[in-house]
């Protein structure tokens, strides 16, 4: 075992790590920071993304120790520290981008990085910048069109009556 | 996965060094061996992260007018910065799995994997690319070996790679629809005085050249040449889940037709 | 102006802030004090004998607690089958046992075989290779056809056959149908596979079994979506715990399908190994176990043959199915191809005489039971391929097709056994041919074929039961539980509402929809209103969330215990106003008396309740909180018209979904964003199922598709915007909010419209391919195109080979070390 520390959501953070322990279980249960998923073992779902030194990646195909004094912001680093949502987690709620919420923070950490990369995508980049996310609830539809919308593009409102 | 010792070396020389431990390996991106050590399926007693390793991270051109990637440059970095050296390079990076996955996988990685269904193998045979290793230089005809299989002794950590900038190249991908890798992919590369025609994802022997294209689009490098062809003989293609050994081969050529018309 | 509370509103959700901030609380996010961890050794083999288990060494590695086996079972019940079934002849299904860990013979890949309890999970792990297992293997079953040939291999020796039933919707009808078919002016019959698939909700299941010696209490935290029923079917036929001793959680729950629903073997051995442990006991899955362990969906091979008379109206309907049940009957298995698919051959039609006979089949692969839509989706798959075929055969409008022989007078009893309360299939058809827009179809064509590609139109139309209920008539059909649901609303003095309700949101919604009902019925601020669910302890009683019956069911039980707590509060209102009960009105949170200027406030009746100073106490309690358990009198029959548009590059057989609409009728509508995300997923599966998912076995009963490499996850570019909408309502005559089910719609109604559509796009460029089997990928498609057919017809929808991605990549970087 070897401390592991890393400036994760802003504060310095440390825990012990194996040369085995990914990101994702240090985070989970070093750090108990339970917002970023498993939910898959090939890296491919995407539940599990964070930013690592400002990049999104994949937290259970990264080693802890490999990146011992890095920056990392996981879902629990996005909200303001007043609790008001980012932009992009505004428009997953008004736009219903989440049903049972196991995709939502691996998809808030890839689009927040969309939008930082290409601030005004269209729904075609949206579609494939999110092929590492896998979400088995939402068809997609409405996650595309509340990326969309928190770029600042119009898309039709939810329905109502 | 099982437990093993990790190293992270800041130079080459650590790097080379550390390797030289009992059972030791490589980690690049980690994006391959990581998911396969989870399954247990590999273990090692010391893994070497070579990402601290910044003389192997980069691109640049040298004196012959290669592009130079070193091995440790992720899918993301070539998919940036060689959208306008050698687009068709850039646009192959930037179509491996997903965004996550191209801030840590790397070239180095993929080509020392030589998985027979994945994409940079393509470019580099295509090209003829120059595989550089602390100890020696490998041209891509003499590399790959196999599927899984090249030419890297134990130890060989794959430091550049050297990409002979062709006139005009494209590499047209038909995805497997669970993994996205490809099922067939073709990359084109027009010389002034070639055509290399490389094929990944079909063949169980790993990344292979299309002979009798490379032939027909010498003497006329149009989509047509590629369309009289017959399609490569299906036995020895991988035949799965996603399609026969016959369908592969007729991808092939499908395939290449269409990375022709693209470079036009 | 669109509303903004209430029923027929969208108020954002209110579950979403902790998703979206990280902070749900998912079961694997639970971690006791003091948690040991299981992993679970599991057969690589589909069939073989158990020789010897020697877990000595095993026992001995550093940090394992003990190590079980199915010896250590012995004592304890198996896991419990929900339904029988009884064939044809009169005899009643063959049930095998179940056993928690195998014990003789394992029957599937991933069998567990014994589980390793260590103090983490890589421990766990690695002690697990250290156990010995010699497994003597034996010829596995895999094509169900073959099972039930006599001199197959046995699946479970001690049963007479691989026939787990075979049974007939209306038996005393067959004669009548078979004489209609000789006769018909038409016949057109189609053989096809509806594969199997893997629900693959994103959360893998998880379960925590914790164990309290001072109370002799056992707790399950689990990923469940019906914590009372697994308290009832794991504490009463498993582990022999009563109720009472026993509490089950079900936290935030990452999606289920179906999947969920089920009682597992890894959620009786954690509460098993708690106790016995008195430590408690954690199982996570990982996703490749999950391909393994969580039961799988559909697996139906059918020959269906539909007769029309010279004037086109459907006169006969015959149809023989093989459904797989994998190596055990899982929770409801049994019921999903009989009373969930035999009851929906009807579809929205008129055909006199319907016959279906079900054969279900053991085979050693992973047990099968409801995935999303259950039963209905094969049912409307069948009816609504062959109606197309039938089209085309004759020449005719698909659509003019169906509208002759549309259902139109409701209420209609079907010719087997359900009676549709209300639709107006016309209607939604009318309007998805406005979403497709119909009529521009040929320009599009044109436009297509320009670029070399075929385009096609797939239409369809499809009717649904679900709600599933009411008790007395699931009874009949073998059902061996009450289908109702519960609800208590207990008001607090200060007039806030705590709703404990049965059903279970794993993704739905509830927190949100749920209020509205309440909130709307009162008058008051739907934040007023708190809903607790997922945990025997605090909930009296649940049947869960499956079939599409939160709202229908649970929701009217929410609509009864709250009509209860209004007549109370009105008696105590007209206490307080000095007038009569029956004069009483609430309206916006306020009592008022008829035809007079008084009125009192909720709030100050609802402390009254709790301040009984001023209170009938010779009439009634005090306190205001009531239950009620709701029981439907049928299920409700949601109904539409779907349409998917397709291009087909002929030289790849690449398809590509350009546009998909959905017509539904729901009846009335609670939350219509949470209808629409509810529409949009289904859907999602449903052409997930039709163009990339497959779920595929070898000859020798190995997983080919055993991870995300190789079974084809849909992702947001295989997709289209949809197109979806639910203005055409019947409501439901019978549930008090007059709402149909909308869970499974999308799922249920989309694969034909899929395959229609790309068999319509390969007939415009010249190829007759009469069906092409799902998932239709492009190999498929383009062999068809070459008159090959591959995995046509086959009696399973496995492919024949060896290979694997998943395997080739693995073994090559086992290689590389
Ligand atoms: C979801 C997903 C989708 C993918 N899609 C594609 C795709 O479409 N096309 C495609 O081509 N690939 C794809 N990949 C694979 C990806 O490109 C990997 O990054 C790559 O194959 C391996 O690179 P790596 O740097 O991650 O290597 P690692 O996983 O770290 O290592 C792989 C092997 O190479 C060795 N190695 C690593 N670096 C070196 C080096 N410099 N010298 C010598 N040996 C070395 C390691 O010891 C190991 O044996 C995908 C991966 C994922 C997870
Ligand atoms: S858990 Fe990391 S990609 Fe699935
Ligand atoms: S919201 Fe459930 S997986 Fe995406």
């Amino acid at each position: 075992m070897t401390k592991v520390t890393m400036i994760v959501n802003g504060k310095s953070r440390s825990a012990e790590a194996e040369g085995r322990t990914l990101l994702v279980d240090w985070l989970r249960e070093g750090l108990r920071l339970t917002g970023t998923h498993v939910g898959c073992d090939t890296t491919q779902c995407g539940a599990c993304i964070v930013h690592l030194n400002g990049e999104p990646v994949k937290a259970c195909s990264v080693l802890a120790q490999e990146v011992d004094g890095a920056e990392v912001t996981t879902i629990e680093g996005i909200a303001g520290a007043d609790g008001t949502l980012s932009a992009v987690q505004q428009a997953f709620q008004d736009y219903h981008g989440l049903q049972c919420g196991f995709c939502t923070p691996g998809m808030v950490m890839a689009a927040t990085s969309l939008l930082r990369e290409n601030p005004r995508p269209s729904e075609a980049e949206v579609r494939h910048y999110l092929e590492g996310n896998i979400c088995r609830c939402t068809g997609y539809h409405n996650i595309v069109k509340a990326v969309m919308a928190a770029s600042g593009q119009d898309v039709p409102a939810v329905a109502a009556e | 996965m099982y437990d093993f010792e990790l190293v992270k070396p800041a130079s080459l020389q650590e790097a080379i060094e550390a390797m030289q431990a009992e059972d030791a390996q490589a980690l690049g991106g980690g994006q391959t061996l990581l998911p396969t050590m989870k399954a247990r399926l590999a273990m090692a007693d010391t893994l070497v992260a070579l990402s601290a390793i910044e003389e192997i991270k980069g691109i640049c051109t040298d004196d012959d007018g290669r592009l130079c990637i070193g091995g440790g440059t992720t899918h993301a970095m070539v998919q940036r910065d060689c959208a306008e050296s050698f687009p068709a390079l850039a646009s192959l990076a930037g179509r491996i799995g997903d965004p996550a996955v191209r801030n840590r996988g790397t070239i180095g990685g993929s080509l020392a994997n030589n998985d027979p269904s994945a994409c940079y193998p393509a470019a580099a045979l295509a090209c003829n690319a120059t595989i550089v290793t602390q100890n020696r230089e490998i041209a891509a005809d003499d590399y790959f070996l196999g599927m899984f299989t090249t030419a890297l002794e134990e130890r060989e950590i794959v430091t550049e790679v050297r990409f002979p900038v062709p006139e005009a190249a494209h590499y047209e991908k038909f995805i497997q629809p669970a993994s996205r890798f490809p099922l067939v992919a073709v990359f084109v590369a027009k010389y002034s005085d070639a055509v290399r025609v490389a094929v990944t994802g079909a063949s169980s022997d790993g990344v292979f050249r299309w002979n009798e294209a490379e032939a027909a689009l010498s003497g006329n490098f149009s989509e047509d040449a590629v369309k009289g062809l017959s399609a490569p003989d299906a036995d020895g293609m991988i035949s799965d889940l996603h399609g026969d050994g016959a369908y592969r081969a007729h991808l092939v050529k499908v395939m290449c037709a269409r990375a022709v018309k693209a470079c036009a | 102006m669109p509303k903004d509370t209430g029923i027929g509103a969208s108020p954002k959700r209110r579950e979403d802030v902790r998703f979206l901030t990280g902070k749900g609380r998912y079961t694997d996010d639970i971690n006791l004090a003091g948690q040991a961890h299981v992993v679970f050794l599991r057969s690589d083999v589909a069939h073989g004998r158990i020789t010897s288990i020697d877990t000595g060494a095993a026992e001995a590695m550093e940090g394992v607690i003990r190590v079980f086996t199915g010896e250590d079972f012995a004592e304890v019940g198996g896991i419990p089958c929900g339904w029988q079934i009884t064939s044809i002849d009169g005899s009643v299904m063959q049930e095998p046992k179940h056993p928690v860990l195998a014990h003789g013979k394992v029957r599937h890949v991933g069998d567990p075989i014994a589980a390793v309890v260590a103090e983490t999970r890589d421990q766990a792990k690695d002690a697990c290779e250290a156990i010995e297992v010699e497994i003597e293997s034996l010829p596995a079953v895999i094509d169900m056809k073959a099972a039930v040939k006599p001199g197959a291999p046995k699946v479970h020796d001690e049963l007479a056959g691989n026939l787990c039933y075979d049974w007939g919707l209306v038996q005393e009808n067959k004669e009548a149908v078979d004489r209609a078919i000789s006769a018909a002016a038409h016949v057109t019959t189609l053989e096809l596979v509806n594969n199997r698939l893997i629900a693959n909700p994103m959360e893998p299941r998880v379960a925590v079994g914790d164990y309290t010696s001072h109370d002799d209490h056992s707790t399950l935290y689990t990923t469940s979506q019906n914590p009372h029923v697994i308290r009832l079917l794991m504490g009463a036929f498993v582990l022999g715990i009563p109720e009472h001793k026993l509490r089950v959680v079900a936290p935030d729950v990452g999606g289920g399908f179906g999947t969920k629903i089920f009682h597992y073997a890894e959620e009786a051995f954690c509460t098993f190994a708690a106790k016995a442990l008195e430590r408690p006991v954690k199982w996570t899955s990982s996703r490749s176990e999950a391909f393994m362990s969580d039961a799988h969906g559909r697996d139906h091979v059918t020959k269906i043959e539909l007769a029309l008379d010279a004037e086109h109206n459907f006169t006969a309907l015959r149809t023989e199915t093989y459904a797989n049940m994998g190596a055990y009957l899982s929770t409801f298995a049994p019921s999903v191809p009989t009373w969930l698919h035999g009851t929906l051959m009807a579809g929205n039609y008129k055909t006199p005489l319907i016959y279906v006979n079900v054969k279900a089949v053991f085979t050693n692969t992973v047990p099968v039971d409801a995935y999303r839509g259950a039963g209905r989706p094969e049912a409307t798959f069948q009816l609504e391929r062959v109606v197309d075929k039938a089209a085309r055969e004759l020449g005719v409008d698909p659509v003019e097709l169906r509208r002759k022989n549309f259902i139109t007078e409701f209420p209609y009893a079907t010719p087997v056994a359900v009676e549709y309360d209300t639709g107006d299939y016309h209607a939604t058809m009318d309007k998805l041919l406005e979403l497709i827009d119909r009529d521009g179809f040929p320009a599009r064509r044109a436009g297509s074929e320009a670029r070399g590609k075929l385009r096609g139109l797939g239409i369809n139309s499809y009717i649904e039961a679900c709600g599933i209920a009411p008790s007395h008539l699931v009874g009949q059909l073998g059902a061996r539980a009450g289908l109702y649901e519960s609800a208590t609303v207990r008001v607090n003095a200060t007039g806030g509402l705590v709703v404990m309700t049965g059903s279970h949101s794993h993704g739905q919604g509830h927190e949100t929809s749920f209020p509205q009902v309440v909130a709307d019925m009162i008058g008051i601020p739907e934040d007023q209103v708190e809903i607790v669910h997922g945990d025997t302890d605090k909930v009296p009683m649940g049947m869960g969330t499956y079939g599409s019956r939160s709202l229908a069911v649970g929701g009217s039980a929410i609509y009864r215990a709250t009509e209860k707590v209004i007549a109370k509060a009105k008696k105590i209102a007209a206490h307080i106003m000095e007038a009569s009960d029956e004069d009483i009105e609430l309206k916006d949170g306020k009592f008022t008396v008829a035809g007079t200027d008084k009125s009192v406030a909720w709030g100050d009746v609802t402390l009254a309740a709790y301040v009984p100073h001023n209170y009938p106490l010779e009439d009634i309690e005090p306190g205001l909180e009531e239950t009620a358990f709701y029981d439907p009198n049928n299920f409700t029959y949601p109904s539409g018209a779907y349409a998917c548009e397709v291009e087909v590059d002929p030289e790849t057989g690449k398809v590509e979904v350009l546009a998909f609409a959905a017509a539904d009728d729901f009846g009335n509508v609670v939350n219509p964003m949470i209808v629409e995300g509810q529409v949009h997923g289904g859907l999602a599966q449903g052409i997930g199922q039709a163009l990339l998912e497959s779920c595929a076995y070898d000859a020798d009963g190995q997983l080919l598709s055993a991870s995300y490499m190789d079974y084809a996850m849909p992702r947001a570019h295989d997709f289209p915007m949809f197109a979806v909408d639910s203005s055409c309502r019947t409501p439901c005559t019978h549930n008090p909010l007059g709402v149909k089910g909308c869970g499974e719609a999308g799922a249920i109604g989309s694969p034909p419209s899929v395959v229609n559509a790309v068999i319509d796009a390969l007939a415009s460029g010249g190829h007759d391919v009469g069906h092409i089997d799902m998932p239709l990928t492009p190999a498929r498609v383009w062999h068809a195109m070459h008159g090959g057919t591959p995995n046509q017809r086959a009696a399973q929808p496995a492919a024949h080979s060896e290979e694997t991605t998943h395997d080739r990549s693995v073994a090559g970087a086992a290689t590389n070390v």
